[in-house]
């Protein structure tokens, strides 16, 4: 650990971090502590009054049809924009990580989907994908022999057509981390590999991608809080939830309980499941990084 | 040709459908943008620009008020940036380079913020901004975004790095912490803080639920809601030239912004993952 660089500054350290500790007690600790505590209430329906039901509130969420049914797609959906999007960004990101020209030019032609937001993602891939007149339901149909390439009224395709949508808009991003990562890779290690006789694909997975899993396992938090939370604009303007609810995930029903029917104990119920989740993920990955750190000290 | 060329022409092509592939989708938004409405709805679509965004961007910004909803999306953005990385530097400063009674458990208490996304604690959240008055101001749409975790984990990671010496020379020279800080800490950080701002103006940019729930009229919504209801407004088909004039503009900012601060943004992102 480090000395302290300035001793006799006692209250310094302390104004120092005042603002920021302020900042998360009110904004953030203090708000997810009454989360909790509201879970455990129904509002009336004027709001006048709240009354304490215990668990019922998780209780009617887990036999709810609908919420389990927003439970899968958003793991569906999150499988999708972590397995897929993760591969993609560190195959581009291995392409890159090589000794050819113009390197610099690819770089920035590759990363800057990372700039797009979810809303602007959400928009231009709806109107590539508008039924009966956008562009790839055109080409689907040329290429189909009559095809009508409709998500609007089906749910699957809405779900995969969103879940395209979100992986394209963090490609930039991911590839950007993979390829710092890689270039954290000790080439001596991996000539070593090649004058033992490995193949390229061998000492990949043998060196390389052991090597990068702090980048991997950052990543795979940061999409998945991506995918649970910060879509929610990408799928209000793309398909508000339909078909049905088909593109329905936890974020949006929670907005749609907590903010359009007004029922808050309900919400919030769903607000801790979802911290729950991210907990238990975020652990997943502090173990992960840990254990790696050690292994190549 | 060698072998090793012929590796390499290889990957260039690659490399190049990569970049047209990605691209697509913005370069279809582009042309679209400058369609006449019954040229954006030609079968087959049209993949060649037209001439008419400057009408487009005009119906856009009529029917949204868009200057008002950029000028929204700007000043919270920079804003937001600018006293994130303050408060970044600052408490990275504090964890760094003194010892205090509670510094665990204070740092701790910052770390455990990338576990309290917006969503999980949305309703109290709301309620408090209520409480304060805060409904329908720039309040309301900044200061709950103003501390950073990925900033403090950034300036930490790169102060773990600096000789002691620098601090010990500043304190024998007589130089107060904040002198040192200021004149030497904050400029050596040049890097990072660009990285930081990249990273959080295109976080505040790209906000959409927040602002859906604090702002209630026309004036103080932002961009990204502007793109919403654009596409709302429609009452038979979307007008897609008019709705992609506004989406082209509601990118470009932070477009502009990693572009600029693309060389310091990746050299940030690359002493972060340094372990």
């Amino acid at each position: 650990m480090h000395e302290d660089r300035f001793p006799g500054h006692k209250f310094l350290p302390y104004i120092l971090i005042a603002p920021s500790i302020a900042v998360i007690f009110i904004f953030l600790i203090g708000p997810f502590g009454q989360s909790i505590y509201e879970s455990f209430f129904v509002s009336t329906p004027f709001g006048t009054r709240t009354i304490y039901v215990g668990l019922r509130n998780y209780i009617r969420l887990f036999s709810s049809p609908d919420y389990l049914n927003s439970v899968v797609a958003t793991f569906k959906f999150a499988a999708f924009v972590i397995i897929i999007g993760l591969s993609i960004s560190l195959a581009i990101a291995q392409l890159l990580n090589q000794k050819i020209r113009g390197v610099g030019f690819y770089q920035v032609a590759l990363i800057w989907t990372y700039a797009i937001s979810p809303t602007i993602a959400g928009v231009i891939w709806a109107s590539m994908f508008a039924p009966a007149t956008g562009l790839i339901p055109y080409i689907v149909s040329k290429l189909s022999g009559g095809y009508t390439m409709n998500w609007m009224t089906n749910g699957q395709l809405a779900l995969f057509i969103v879940a395209a949508a979100a992986t394209w808009k963090m490609l930039g991003y991911n590839i950007i981390f993979f390829l710092a990562g890689l270039q954290n890779v000790p080439d001596e290690f991996l000539e070593a590999a090649q004058i033992d006789g490995a193949s390229p694909w061998k000492a990949f997975w043998r060196i390389t991608f052991p090597m990068l899993s702090p980048t991997t396992s950052f990543l795979l938090f940061v999409n998945m809080l991506y995918a649970f939370f910060q879509v929610f604009g990408l799928i209000d303007i793309m398909t508000r939830g339909g078909p049905g609810n088909a593109t329905e995930l936890l974020v949006y029903k929670l907005y749609r309980d907590g903010f359009i029917h007004l029922n808050t104990g309900f919400a919030s119920a769903q607000s801790f499941i979802i911290f729950f989740v991210i907990s238990v993920v975020a652990i997943i990955q502090l173990r992960i990084v840990t254990r790696k750190a050690i292994y190549f000290r | 040709m060698t072998r090793k060329n012929r590796h390499e022409i290889l990957i260039h092509a690659i490399l190049i459908i990569l970049v047209i592939v990605l691209a697509f989708p913005v370069f279809f938004a582009l042309v679209t943008s400058t369609l006449s409405f019954q040229e954006s709805y030609e079968y087959p679509p049209k993949l060649i620009p037209g001439n008419q965004f400057m009408n487009n961007f005009k119906d856009a910004w009529e029917r949204v008020n868009i200057g008002r909803l950029f000028f929204n999306s700007t000043l919270i953005s920079v804003v937001v940036a600018i006293v994130k990385t303050i408060l970044a530097l600052l408490a990275a400063f504090a964890y760094t380079h003194f010892k205090f009674r509670g510094q665990g458990l204070l740092f701790s208490m910052c770390m455990i913020t990338q576990m309290l996304p917006l969503p999980v604690r949305i309703i109290p959240t709301y309620q408090l901004i209520a409480t304060f008055n805060w409904i329908n101001s720039y309040y309301a749409l900044m200061v709950p975004f103003f501390a950073s975790t990925t900033g403090l984990l950034l300036f930490r990671q790169f102060y773990m790095t600096v000789p002691a010496d620098l601090p010990d020379a500043a304190r024998v020279d007589g130089a107060s912490p904040m002198r040192y800080f200021l004149q030497i800490l904050v400029p050596i950080s040049k890097t990072n803080i660009a990285a930081l701002f990249v990273i959080e103006f295109i976080f505040m940019w790209s906000q959409y639920l927040w602002p859906l729930i604090v702002t209630t009229t026309g004036e103080m919504r932002v961009i990204q809601i502007g793109i919403k209801m654009l596409l709302a407004s429609e009452q038979i088909a979307p007008e897609w030239n008019v709705i992609m004039a506004g989406t082209v503009i509601a990118m470009l900012p932070p477009l502009i912004v990693l572009l600029v601060l693309r060389k310091s943004f990746v050299q940030g992102i690359a002493m972060q993952t340094t372990k």
